[in-house]
Order: C-alpha cells, then sequence, then structure tokens
C-alpha cells in the first residue's frame, strides 16, 4: 500500500512536472497541501514520499508529535504539520503522506517525517520571486517561514526546514 | 610532489602511546625477573619512539628518547644495573612522554620543562659512573638550548666543571666539510639541521650557506633542497668516521667532502670516544642557535617568501579533524566473521532460489532454512558484537604502576595481583569504567591496607594484598576489587553519617545499608585527608558511573579480614534482555536485569495511604504501583488495580511495581537512540525495533522513579498549598 500511495504521488507529479525548466538557476521546491493551503520544502532536503503507516506514540509528547517509525533501521520521528500549523483536517486516510526529510552537514544529522495531506508539485522559484511574509496573521509560527512564492493564483509558502527539523530544541526552551 | 606527514601522526602517536605502555609494564616487573629480554623491550620500545619522533620532526621527544636509550643500552650491555632510581626515573620518563605525546596530539607545543630536569637527572646517572656522555651531553644542551629557559645555565656550568679538568692535552683537530645535499633529501626525512646539530656536538662548528643554487620563487618547489653548506668543524677531536657517522642516513643523497686541515695532536684517536670531550657547551649553545636560524636566515635572505612557505606544512594543519578513537581488533575475528557473512549469503541463496518456485512440499526446507538463517543472523551478531570487545587488561594495565606509585607514597606495602585479565568487554564500558575502578583502588591502598606495623602487630603478613579479578557471571561482568586490610567498620561509618547528618541517630541500619551509605556524595571515613583520597568526593561519582552504565556495586567486608567490592557490569550497551509487555496498543520493553518478579494482582493486598498513594504488600515490602497508562498518557485495556499484572522492578534499591496489560515474550533488543533524531524522553532510554518492524520504547526504570517521585512531590506542594 505504501508504494501504491508513493508511486500514486509520484505520477501525479509527473503529470504536472511538463513544462518546468529544470536549467534555470533557482531552487526546486516539493509543495504539499495542508487543508486548502499549499506549502513548499527544498526539494534537496526531502529523502522520500511515504504512505501514512502508524507509528509508535512517544509518551507524554506535544500532540503534533505523532510518535517514531522504522525508517529501516533509524528512528524517525513523525511530525504531523497540519497540528503543529493548526490548518486543515486531520484525519488519516489511504491518501495521507509522510514526507522524510533530512539535513545532514558537519554539526548536525537528524531526519524527520512531516505528515501532510497530498504531495503536489515541485516548483521552480528563483531568489528573486520569493517575498517576504508579512507579519501577522497565521498560524503558522513566522520562524518556520522563508518567504511566500507566487503560483498562478496560488501563493506558497516555503518552509525553513533547519527549524523544523530542531523543532524539539524550541520545545526545551518552552 | 609532497607527501603529508600529517597523515601518519596519528597512526605513529598511537603506536607511542601502545610503546610507552609496553615501556612501564615491563619496568614494573624488571626488578623481579632476570630476564634479558625484559630490557630489550623497554629499549626496543624506546628506540622505535626515538626514531619515529626523528622522522616526523619531533625533536624534542627524539632527544628526550635517545637519553634514555643510552642509559637502556648500558643496561642491556650488562654495563649498568637499573637500581631502584633507575626505575623510577625511566618511569617518570614515560610519563614525560606521554604529556609530550599527549600535548602533540592536541598539536600543542610540548612543555620541556620535565623533559630537562629528568635529563639532567640521567646524566648525573651516567656521568657518575661512566664518563662517557658525549652524545648525551650535546642532546642535553640541545633540548636546553631549545627550551631556552632556566635550568640551562646550572646544566652548562656543570658542563664546564665536568670537562675543563681534561681540555688541556686533548686532540684538536680542524676538519672542513663540504656538503651538498640532493634535492630531494627532505623528503627522505633527513633534516639537515639536525645533523649540522649532531656535528655540532662533536666540536666547535661553523656554517656557511651557498645559495646560489636556489631557483627563483616561482620555481622553487617547498620539498626540495637547493642549499649547500661549507661547514667548519674547529677544536674538534673527532675522527672521519665519527663525521661519517653523522651523515650515515644521508650518504647517498648528498655529495660529502671532508678534509682534514689542521690536527695539533695525532697520536690519541681512538682514546677519544671514553673520554669527555672537552668543548665548552656555551659554545656549542651559540654555535646551535646560530646554526638553527642560519639557513633559514639566509634562504628567506634570498626570498622572503620562502621561509614561511617551507614551515607551512607543520603549521596550518588545524584545520584536520581531531583524533577519532579507532580499535585494534584481531584479524581471527574478522576472518570469522567474512565466514559468517560467507554462509549468510549461502542460506539467501537457497532460500531465495526456494521462495523461485514454492508449493507445499518444500514446506519442510523452508523451515530448515529458516532455522538457518536464525542461526546465522545470531552468530553473526555476536560476531559484530566481539568486534567491540577488548581484553579487561586495557584497563588493569595501569594498576601495577599506580599500586607501586601509591604504596610508595604512604609508605605501605602492596602487592597486586590481577586475574581474569583476558575477560572481555565492550570497549564503550572499558572506557567508562577505568576510572571508577582507579578510584576504588585507591582507596583500598589508602583505606584498606594498613601500615605494615600495624599488619605485623595484626599477625598478618607485612605485604598486604590487593586483588583485582574479572570474570563473567551470567550475562554480567563481575570485576571485583579486594584487599585483604582493616574490612571496614560498621560503627565508625554509622557515627560519620550521623555526624553528617546523612542518618537519623536511632535508626537501624543493616550492614549492607550502612555500606550503601558510602556511597552517598560528601560522605569520608578517612581522619586525615591526603592526596590519595579522603575528601569524599569520589565513591558517589564511582556509583553514578557505574549505575550510568548499567551496572551494580556490591560491597562485602569483615573487619581486619578485608574488604571486596563487586562491580557487575553489562557486557554491552548496545544489546539488552527485555522483557516485552503491552499497555493498551503499546508494546514496551522492560529491561531484564530490573525486573525482581511479575505476579498477578491480589486484592486483598492493595493498599491506599498517604493520601492517594497505591502500595501493594510484597511479602514485607510495600511496593508503589506506577501506573504506566498514567505515566505515559495512554489508553490501556485494564485501568483496575485488582487481577492486573504486575511487574516488580528494582533500581537502586527502590522497588517499585508496574502495572501493565500483558506479558509477552522475552528477546534480546538492540537499543536505538531516540537522541539522534529527536531528543531524550524522559522514562524512556531508547527504543527499539520488533520483529514485525514496528518500533518499540525501552523504560528507563530510574528514571520512571525519579520522575513519577518528583510527580507525586509537585502533588504533594499542590495540596498543602
Amino acid at each position: 500500500m505504501k508504494i501504491e500511495v508513493a508511486d500514486q504521488a509520484i505520477s501525479e507529479q509527473v503529470l504536472r512536472l511538463e513544462g518546468i525548466d529544470f536549467i534555470t538557476g533557482g531552487d526546486q521546491y516539493l509543495t504539499f497541501t495542508l487543508g486548502v493551503e499549499h506549502y513548499g520544502l527544498d526539494i534537496l532536503a526531502v529523502n522520500e514520499i511515504r504512505g501514512w503507516v502508524a507509528p509508535t506514540l512517544i509518551p507524554n509528547a506535544p500532540v503534533h508529535v505523532k510518535g517514531v517509525t522504522n525508517l529501516r533501521g533509524n528512528i524517525v520521528p513523525v511530525i504531523d504539520l497540519r497540528i503543529l500549523f493548526k490548518v486543515g483536517e486531520v484525519e488519516y486516510s489511504p491518501f495521507t503522506v509522510t514526507i522524510i526529510v533530512a539535513i545532514k552537514d558537519a554539526t548536525v544529522s537528524r531526519t524527520m517525517g512531516f505528515v501532510v495531506d497530498a504531495v503536489s508539485d515541485v516548483l521552480n522559484a528563483e531568489k528573486s520571486e520569493i517575498k517576504n511574509t508579512p507579519a501577522f496573521g497565521g498560524s503558522v509560527p513566522l520562524e518556520y517561514v522563508t518567504g511566500l512564492v507566487n503560483v498562478g493564483n496560488n501563493v506558497v509558502t516555503l518552509l525553513n526546514i533547519k527549524k523544523l527539523l530542531n523543532l524539539d530544541e524550541d520545545d526545551v526552551e518552552h | 610532489m609532497s607527501i603529508d606527514m600529517e597523515q601518519f601522526h596519528e597512526v605513529f602517536f598511537e603506536e607511542s602511546l601502545e610503546g610507552l605502555d609496553v615501556m612501564e609494564q615491563a619496568l614494573l616487573i624488571i626488578g623481579q625477573s632476570n630476564d634479558p629480554e625484559v630490557i630489550n623491550t623497554i629499549f626496543r620500545a624506546a628506540h622505535s619512539i626515538k626514531g619515529g619522533s626523528g622522522t616526523f620532526g619531533f625533536g624534542d621527544v627524539a632527544n628526550f628518547t635517545h637519553v634514555l636509550e643510552t642509559l637502556l643500552d648500558e643496561a642491556r650491555d650488562g654495563k649498568r644495573e637499573l637500581n631502584e632510581e633507575c626505575i623510577e626515573l625511566l618511569l617518570r620518563s614515560c610519563d614525560c612522554l606521554r604529556g609530550m605525546f599527549t600535548a602533540l596530539q592536541a598539536k600543542e607545543t610540548p612543555n620541556l620543562y620535565q623533559s630537562i630536569e629528568l635529563i639532567a637527572a640521567f646524566e648525573r646517572i651516567l656521568g657518575a659512573t661512566d664518563k662517557t656522555v658525549n652524545t648525551v651531553q650535546a642532546d642535553a644542551v640541545t633540548q636546553t638550548s631549545q627550551a631556552g629557559s632556566g635550568p640551562m645555565l646550572s646544566q652548562n656550568s656543570k658542563n664546564d666543571a665536568n670537562t675543563s679538568s681534561g681540555t688541556d692535552n686533548k686532540v684538536t683537530k680542524h676538519w672542513q666539510i663540504k656538503f651538498v645535499p640532493e634535492p630531494q633529501i627532505l623528503l627522505a626525512g633527513n633534516e639537515p639541521l639536525r645533523l649540522f646539530r649532531e656535528l655540532a656536538a662533536l666540536g666547535d662548528l661553523a656554517t656557511s650557506a651557498d645559495i646560489s643554487e636556489v631557483p627563483n620563487f616561482a620555481d622553487l618547489t617547498v620539498d626540495e633542497c637547493f642549499i649547500r653548506w661549507d661547514l667548519e668543524l674547529s677544536n674538534s677531536s673527532a675522527s672521519k668516521e665519527d663525521i661519517l657517522e653523522v651523515f650515515d642516513w644521508v650518504i647517498d643523497e648528498c655529495t660529502l667532502d671532508i678534509q682534514l686541515v689542521g690536527d695539533n695532536t695525532s697520536t690519541q684517536d681512538n682514546a677519544m670516544t671514553s673520554e669527555p670531550f672537552e668543548v665548552p657547551s656555551v659554545d656549542i649553545e651559540n654555535m646551535l642557535t646560530t646554526n638553527t636560524e642560519e639557513p633559514e636566515q639566509q634562504f628567506a635572505g634570498a626570498d622572503k617568501k620562502a621561509a614561511p612557505e617551507i614551515r607551512a606544512p607543520r603549521s596550518d594543519k588545524n584545520t584536520h579533524p581531531s583524533s577519532s578513537s579507532s580499535i585494534r581488533v584481531g584479524i581471527d575475528k574478522v576472518d570469522s566473521l567474512i565466514n559468517l557473512v560467507g554462509e549468510l549469503v549461502i542460506t539467501q541463496s537457497m532460500l531465495s532460489e526456494l521462495g523461485n518456485n514454492f508449493d507445499m512440499t518444500k514446506l519442510e526446507r523452508l523451515f530448515h532454512g529458516l532455522e538457518q538463517l536464525l542461526q546465522n543472523t545470531k552468530e553473526l551478531q555476536e560476531s559484530v558484537m566481539r568486534i567491540r570487545m577488548l581484553p579487561i587488561s586495557f584497563a588493569f594495565n595501569r594498576f601495577p604502576r599506580m599500586v607501586r606509585d601509591v604504596a610508595i607514597q604512604i609508605d605501605k606495602k602492596v602487592e597486586l595481583v590481577i586475574l581474569g585479565e583476558n575477560t572481555e568487554l565492550d570497549k564503550t564500558v572499558m572506557e567508562k569504567i577505568t576510572d571508577p575502578l582507579v578510584h576504588l583502588v585507591r582507596n583500598a591502598i589508602d583505606h584498606g591496607i594498613e601500615t605494615p606495623e600495624e599488619r605485623i602487630r595484626k599477625g598478618k603478613p607485612e605485604q598486604g594484598c590487593i586483588r583485582l579479578d574479572a570474570h563473567h557471571q551470567g550475562g554480567n561482568v563481575v570485576i571485583e576489587v579486594s584487599d585483604d586490610g582493616k574490612g571496614l567498620n560498621t560503627l565508625i561509618i554509622r557515627n560519620k553519617a550521623i555526624e553528617k547528618g546523612l542518618i537519623d541517630s536511632n535508626e537501624q541500619l543493616s550492614d549492607n545499608e550502612i555500606y550503601d551509605l558510602l556511597f552517598q556524595p560528601g560522605f569520608s571515613t578517612a581522619a586525615q585527608v591526603s592526596d590519595i583520597s579522603g575528601r569524599g568526593v569520589g565513591m558517589d561519582v564511582v556509583k553514578r558511573n557505574i549505575k550510568s552504565l548499567g551496572g551494580r556495586i556490591v560491597v562485602q567486608s569483615k573487619v581486619d579480614v578485608g574488604t571486596t567490592i563487586k562491580v557487575h557490569l553489562p557486557l554491552t550497551l548496545a544489546i539488552l534482555d527485555g522483557q516485552l509487555v503491552r499497555v493498551g496498543q503499546q508494546v514496551f520493553i522492560i529491561p531484564l536485569i530490573t525486573i525482581v518478579e511479575s505476579l498477578q494482582v491480589k486484592p486483598e493486598l492493595v493498599n491506599r495511604v498517604s493520601g492517594d498513594m497505591v502500595m501493594y504488600r510484597l511479602r514485607e515490602d510495600n511496593v508503589p504501583i506506577i501506573y504506566l497508562y498514567k505515566e505515559f498518557d495512554i489508553s490501556a485495556d485494564n485501568t483496575d488495580i485488582d487481577n492486573a499484572l504486575l511487574v516488580v522492578v528494582e533500581s537502586d534499591g527502590q522497588k517499585i511495581g508496574l502495572l501493565v496489560d500483558d506479558l509477552l515474550a522475552q528477546q534480546q533488543v538492540v537499543i536505538k537512540s531516540l537522541e539522534s533524531n529527536y531528543k531524550r524522553i524522559e522514562g524512556i532510554s531508547g527504543a527499539t525495533i520488533l520483529g514485525d518492524g514496528s518500533v518499540s520504547m525501552i523504560l528507563d526504570i530510574p528514571g520512571l522513579i525519579t520522575a513519577s517521585c518528583r510527580r507525586s512531590n509537585v502533588k504533594r506542594q499542590f495540596k498543602v498549598a
């Protein structure tokens, strides 16, 4: 089932990939939806996309931390972005997907899974196209947002992966 | 082509430190045995350190070991007996060298203070019986001139005093040496400056460098040498052979022309080696400073940017990653691993062939194959774990030296007996257990063993005995530190504890509970605080360290018979025997070692006491109950205490009962860290992956107990408020 969903997500992607110019200098972002909102993650940090599998609960964890799951022998925490950002309906269907994101540099190496409603597209965005986030409004803490990009009639919120992966450290401070 | 010598440094340091260990051990037994092999061992170790450090350009180390070697050489040839003083000095030099290596490893300049002092001491010994000190003195002077510090002066004046008496009727020859090295000479690790330093030891040396061949800066290769030298060795007693010996290593890589220019007395050529040479060392020192600087200065004169560039490879390598720890694995272990992997591959291919066209008739073979797979995996796992295992002698080896030093320091006679040094232990465990063990052994010498007089009065042998014994017991390693000293006096400990306010004066304690007091922070029974122990910092740290390894500590003692401290340690930190339990939908793992028993709750034995605390009467004990589902805020099948399953666990002497829904299998689990991708969770020590691929949490029993204690405290405070 896992694979089917991933396939589906990918084939969906492939369909929409037409017309994307890979030679542009801008960065590519994987976009996904949470409810009716669109979000983007730096595609280089995305390891894989998996179907939803109920994870093992972590005792006394914050509500957005759904638990930990086994990713080929590694214990990876799973975070539901819909709960964290307070958007969309939180329900787990066979179409719910988990995006596995990893960063690795000299000081940190972390892998986490983020639960989202659906993966939609790969987006090319030049630096100049990325607009600053207005400093008021939404339920997504500003520190998680790097900027906004207009795509057609939609606005995609680009997320700061480093901040997201260090979620728990912020928790500790609170 | 340039070779990055830096890459070999780590290996060199590791080998040298190992060499030092070997040396130290041999030095400790040399007093008792006459085996010539022992002294050879020491000599070999010193020699390879000297050779290596010379090659890698650690001149200070090379010079220092050279002096050591001179002494050892005499001992080896039977010219000298290694008495207590020598051994003591040699042992101190081991420490000194170790310090130097540690400094070099951290890319710092070693402190030469101690080595200068030691060299002086060696020299005194060498000079006392034999006047053959030529190289030694020269080295000592080199050393002092490099350090450029206080002791140098006394050194020099002593040299003068030593040598001035014989100066008058000695040969003084004047040699002219033309030294034209090949450009590649530096690549072979030969440093002309070192040659000159040695030459300077033979007499007054004047050098002039010919830099006509040095190419333009643009054409310059940093590791080629284009300088030629004209050397004049005057006032020397050296023969041509002596000079050639200096150039022995470079003879193939240079053109050498040695001319005798002046010769005051030609008759006593051979007598010279056994007489002190008569060069005033102050001169040598001057020569040396000019020597070491001159060529480079000239070089810099030729092209000002060249000199720093030549030095570059040594100085700006700070970017290198700092030492990564490595492990040496016996080839037999690797071989067995390869064998096992081979078997695994065979089993795998058998199974996949079976799977290609499977029908029920092959069921038997499938089971057989799976069984084989199980066997293979198990063996493979054991083998891999064995790679991390080291014999405990790695930790024990430091004790003979330490026991000896401490015993001398406090005037006690102690014999150390080591048993089971081949017992293997996980490397991480080993690293963490060494310091606590050191502490226990020191305590045993300082507090346990009596003074020789006291021992004789008690009718014991004068020499005390400390035993270190390591052996396997079940899945644990037990390390025993025992002494035949005065034993623990429960009365004194008790009084002390009352005095310190740790216990109440009318509290009744069993012997074991009294021994436990020793591990309280700030507890010390020593009448006097000594250098070695008695400050009361320590035993609590010992206990904490051992506990953090998942081990425990047991004290047995009898007055005037002795004390035995047993440290129980898990074999490894990576694998744990666990009991799987179920609470609601979740499976948790309780470390088997903490489980006292599992039982079905009898309602009549459940008591509610002191405000909503649930206790279970387990024979004489009252065991507080922790509801795991409440603790972890999850749902459970059974929230009713009656007829529930209770797992009684113990940590740190405290028993608690954990309420669970079901007991599942017992199995070995591989501990995985939650912290690497998430963070530490209270009450959970890690996670593991079960056979079905799901993740399961491993309970941290001590953590659970403290967490629930804290919560009940909060509750209490809340109620008061």
